[in-house]
């Protein structure tokens, strides 16, 4: 057994001690419900299971990837994982003892500070799971702290159908109504939007870049709509494209959500770092755990979870949500990755993410069948391209040439997506080679 | 792109401190270990942004630290000095199951198969998709469920997503007017929130005086109102609920469903099936039971099983196995999504290599272990355990504030177990060592009980005093909340 470490002598002296000659003496369960069966796993060494897991994962073709969608990469430093797996860190509970786990407080301090940075609002907290649930948590504090004729959240077209399931889901028991308002251009439509914001409008939510890619033009309209209707404004967005945009506070964002998983996490699978801030104002509503400075008795700072009284452990029914683990070794991960950057390498990295997908959309426009990108305006790591043949097709081609592109339905065309960050950026001549010759046509 | 404008502010500080003290001088910080400057304060930089997007976009500057990549190794490993975790030490806390996290599933985690994004296409993600299916048909068996979905991202994830889950189950049967969550008092917290977020009433369940679920009592609760029971067995006392077939009966009698919360599952390895007692739907904290580092609160994992019933209600989508390939479905009656994608991916994979290490033997060992584990431990110490046989944890009472207790615990270089609850023991000290704990382990926390149980009241109060921290005045951290640096610069 690998890691119960018991020798046979201290196994028996322990029997002893309780009373028992053997361990299953001490299971009071009726014979009814005990289970006789075999659920037919073999053991294995480490060498063998490292074989047997890394066999499997090995099953994935290696490809270069320009989805995005939601799930971006960038390059983490080594000093990301060579300090985020320090095990005081890694296999560290919650932060319930503080005295003895002011490190980690210390970082998730941090950590919301950067995101306070970033956002412009009074108060981040120390994560959610990811950018979905953190709309659908945001949505839910619109929901207690707007007491307004209905209870109808306004959220874009372009909403990805996954992120608006998840939505879906937090919306169903509050018996709250998602609706969706128009965009025009690949941008929100703001005079759609006027028509249908109302009295009963509790939130809207716009997201900069949206999910075709484009950085809105004019959030601030937005923001004022919302104000002139009594609803919260909430911005989506992430933690690279916010060191470059301006604070959504600026121009009338009460809530920021989206991914900070963007720092500190490469593509694994669609994890994320949900981003999680808002006013001041709405501190006691705000969902999960916070990380607050005090002082402890021999007068020095300390940090301790704070406001505890909104979580569920206390507050049980009337809990602001029912989160309890989040997300803190990757919000850790994030800290580190964006004190590594500084504040120019960040702002350096996010620029990359506007020129490099600019640059790849010119040259893929200068080829014959192939409209880059679809929508004017600032594009931030993606684009949609409209093709000439199926979108399928080209994208079916590019794989054989061992690229990942992706397509979407995008206002009842089918469309190719493409991501640029910097861990592609170099693979772009590659893409744009297999595009040359694939337009259709002449 | 980026262009610094100001100084550093260490060295504004250098020449203006009115304290006159130099940037760089430890002695400023370092008292005793005690403590270490925020990010911000070592060094921090406001850069004019300079972009190719239009003004009216972006940020006229940002200022964030800027340390050089040496500052940004000392200030984590300084950090993580400052940090107690399963690699220091046990961590005893009941409810918890923080057990040794083994060091190799690290390295498969970071094995290059992992960096799959999760838009491909199934054909370009069969690696990841087989390991799912995998994981879901090894869950199913350990429950003895007919159905898993991987996709909740956490334990009151999984909560949440089991009681959608039965809410569209009892919808699609007419029965969706059941507006009822019956929940035992001594449940998890999360328990009362994820039903109240699915749009429920919570009806608490009062315990006998065994400590277990009154029956008669459920008896009462249960009607056509009832969605579903939620329990955790063995309860948060570490009792079996000796009496759930009959639970379970009265259940299903009155159309309800019985939900499972495997925050207790470590105890049940090998021994039972929460399937076979009777329960519908159930989570899995793949952090607890399966081992993978809690990371100082998450990321963790709470996969569902379900009935075959429930089965097509699950969130999409689902893997199954086609001629030796693997695909992804949408279930016919789906919830939907509960992530965006499936969660945390890396936490499923390091579950998995674990299950697959230990095999059905280690797997039945491991609850072995951690119940002797437990019962050995109560042995040891001088306070009372009120409620019995127990298993994998037990409920001790303290004579003295329980908190207190924890306190000077800290004073023994030991992880204090959870405190002051569940409620229905006095000053509760809920223990869990796990089964990882060697004999001579279990010793060292059971003299360290045993000698806070000796220690006067009065010093009690005053621990800890060998901690990075000494105790910290909560009350005033609540009551002038300070969340940032920028909070710290307006004081």
């Amino acid at each position: 057994m690998p890691y119960v470490t018991h020798s046979e002598a201290e196994r028996s002296e322990m029997l002893d001690t309780v009373g028992v000659s053997d361990p299953d003496a001490l299971f009071d369960i009726p014979d009814s419900v005990r289970f006789d069966g075999d659920y037919g796993i073999e053991a294995h060494s480490e060498r063998e299971t490292r074989a047997a897991v890394e066999g499997m994962l090995d099953e994935s073709p290696d490809l270069t990837e320009f989805l995005g969608g939601g799930h971006y990469d960038h390059y983490v430093p080594s000093v990301v994982d060579h300090l985020s797996l320090r095990g005081e860190f890694l296999t560290s509970y919650t932060q319930y003892q503080p005295e003895i786990t002011q490190g980690f407080l210390q970082a998730l301090f941090e950590f919301q500070s950067l995101v306070v940075e970033l956002t412009g609002l009074g108060v981040a907290n120390c994560s959610v799971y990811d950018r979905a649930t953190a709309l659908g948590e945001a949505v839910l504090l619109a929901d207690r702290v707007r007491a307004t004729d209905g209870d109808t959240v306004l959220v874009p077209a372009d909403l990805p159908d996954r992120v608006r399931s998840v939505l879906d889901n937090y919306t169903d028991g509050p018996e709250i109504t998602v609706e969706t308002y128009p965009t025009s251009g690949g941008t929100v439509d703001v005079d759609g939007l006027a028509d249908q914001i109302g009295a009963d409008t509790s939130l809207v939510y716009a997201a900069t870049p949206n999910a075709r890619g484009v950085l809105e033009p004019d959030l601030a309209a937005v923001g004022d709509l919302a104000d002139d209707n009594d609803a919260l404004f909430c911005v989506g967005s992430d933690a690279v494209a916010l060191a470059l945009l301006e604070p959504p506070a600026a121009y009338g964002a009460d809530v920021v959500v989206g991914d900070a998983g963007v720092l500190g996490l490469p593509t694994t699978y669609g994890m994320g770092l949900g981003l999680f801030a808002c006013r001041e104002e709405f501190l006691r509503q705000v969902p999960g755990r916070l990380v607050g400075a005090g002082e402890d008795d021999a007068g020095n700072r300390a940090y301790t979870l704070t406001l505890q009284t909104r979580e569920q452990h206390i507050r049980r029914e009337r809990a602001t949500s029912n989160i309890c683990t989040n997300q803190a070794w990757l919000a850790l991960r994030a800290a580190i990755h964006a004190a590594w950057l500084g504040p120019d390498g960040l702002v350096d990295l996010a620029e990359e993410c506007v020129t490099g997908v600019a640059a790849a959309c010119e040259r893929i426009d200068a080829l014959d069948g192939f409209t880059a990108p679809v929508y004017d305006g600032h594009h931030f790591r993606e684009a949609l391209i409209d093709t000439a043949v199926p979108a399928a097709d080209v994208a079916d081609h590019c794989r054989h040439a061992g690229l990942a592109v992706r397509t979407v339905e995008d206002a009842g065309e089918e469309r190719l997506a493409v991501c640029v960050t910097d861990t592609n950026l170099e693979d772009v001549d590659a893409l744009v080679d297999a595009l040359a010759g694939y337009g259709g046509g002449a | 792109m980026s262009q610094k404008r100001h100084e550093r502010r260490t060295e504004e500080a250098a020449d203006g401190d009115e304290e006159g003290d130099a940037p760089h001088q430890q002695a400023r910080w370092y008292d005793g270990d005690r403590y270490e400057p925020l990010l911000n304060e070592k060094s921090t930089d406001t850069v004019a942004v300079e972009s190719s997007l239009p003004d009216d976009l972006t940020r006229e500057e940002l200022t964030l630290p800027d340390p050089s990549e040496p500052e940004v190794t000392r200030h984590y490993t300084r950090l993580s000095q400052m940090n107690y975790g399963i690699d220091s030490g046990p961590i005893p806390l009941g409810s918890c199951t923080m057990k040794y996290n083994p060091a190799f599933t690290e390295d498969v985690a970071a094995h290059p198969g992992n960096r799959v994004h999760p838009l491909r296409t199934d054909d370009d993600k069969q690696g990841i998709l087989g390991l799912l299916y995998e994981l879901q048909e090894t869950l199913a068996t350990v429950g003895g469920m007919d159905a898993v979905t991987l996709q909740p991202p956490a334990g009151a994830a999984g909560e949440f997503t089991g009681i959608q889950v039965a809410k569209a189950y009892h919808e699609a049967n007419g029965e969706g007017e059941r507006n009822e969550v019956i929940v035992p008092e001594s449940a998890h917290g999360t328990n009362f929130a994820s039903a109240a977020m699915a749009g429920y009433d919570v009806v608490e369940l009062p315990s006998n005086e065994d400590g277990r679920v009154a029956v008669d009592a459920l008896e009462a609760a249960a009607g056509e109102d009832t969605a579903l029971l939620m329990l955790t067995n063995p309860n948060t006392l570490g009792l079996f609920e000796r009496d759930i077939t009959e639970i379970a009966d009265i259940v299903h009698e009155a159309g309800g469903l019985l939900y499972y919360d495997g925050a207790n599952l470590n105890s049940l390895l090998g021994k039972a099936r929460p399937g076979d007692m009777g329960f519908d739907i159930m989570h899995f904290n793949l952090h607890k039971t399966f081992a993978t580092p809690h990371g100082g609160g998450g990321p963790g994992q709470g996969p569902i099983g379900v009935s075959a019933d429930l089965a097509p209600f699950l969130p999409t989508p689902q893997v199954r196995e086609v001629d030796g390939d693997y695909e992804t479905y949408d279930p016919d009656h789906s919830i939907g999504r509960v992530h965006e994608f499936m969660g945390n991916w890396l936490v499923l994979v390091k579950a998995y290599a674990y299950i697959l290490r230990h095999g059905d033997v280690g797997l039945e060992r491991i609850s072995e272990t951690a119940v002797l584990n437990a019962n050995y431990l109560a042995e040891r110490i001088e306070y009372e355990v009120p409620y019995g046989p127990f298993h994998h944890e037990f409920v001790a009472s303290a004579d003295e504030d329980a908190a207190d207790v924890a306190k000077a615990m800290l004073d023994h270089g030991v992880h204090p177990p959870t405190t002051k609850w569940p409620e229905i023991v006095d000053e509760a000290l809920m223990t869990e060592p796990t089964e990882t704990e060697s004999k001579a382990r279990l010793d060292d926390l059971a003299a360290a009980f045993n000698a806070v149980a000796a220690t006067d009241p009065e010093d009690l109060a005053a621990a800890p005093n060998e901690t990075t921290a000494r105790r910290i005045d909560q009350a005033d951290a609540a009551r002038n909340p300070r969340l940032s640096w920028h909070a710290l610069d307006d004081t």
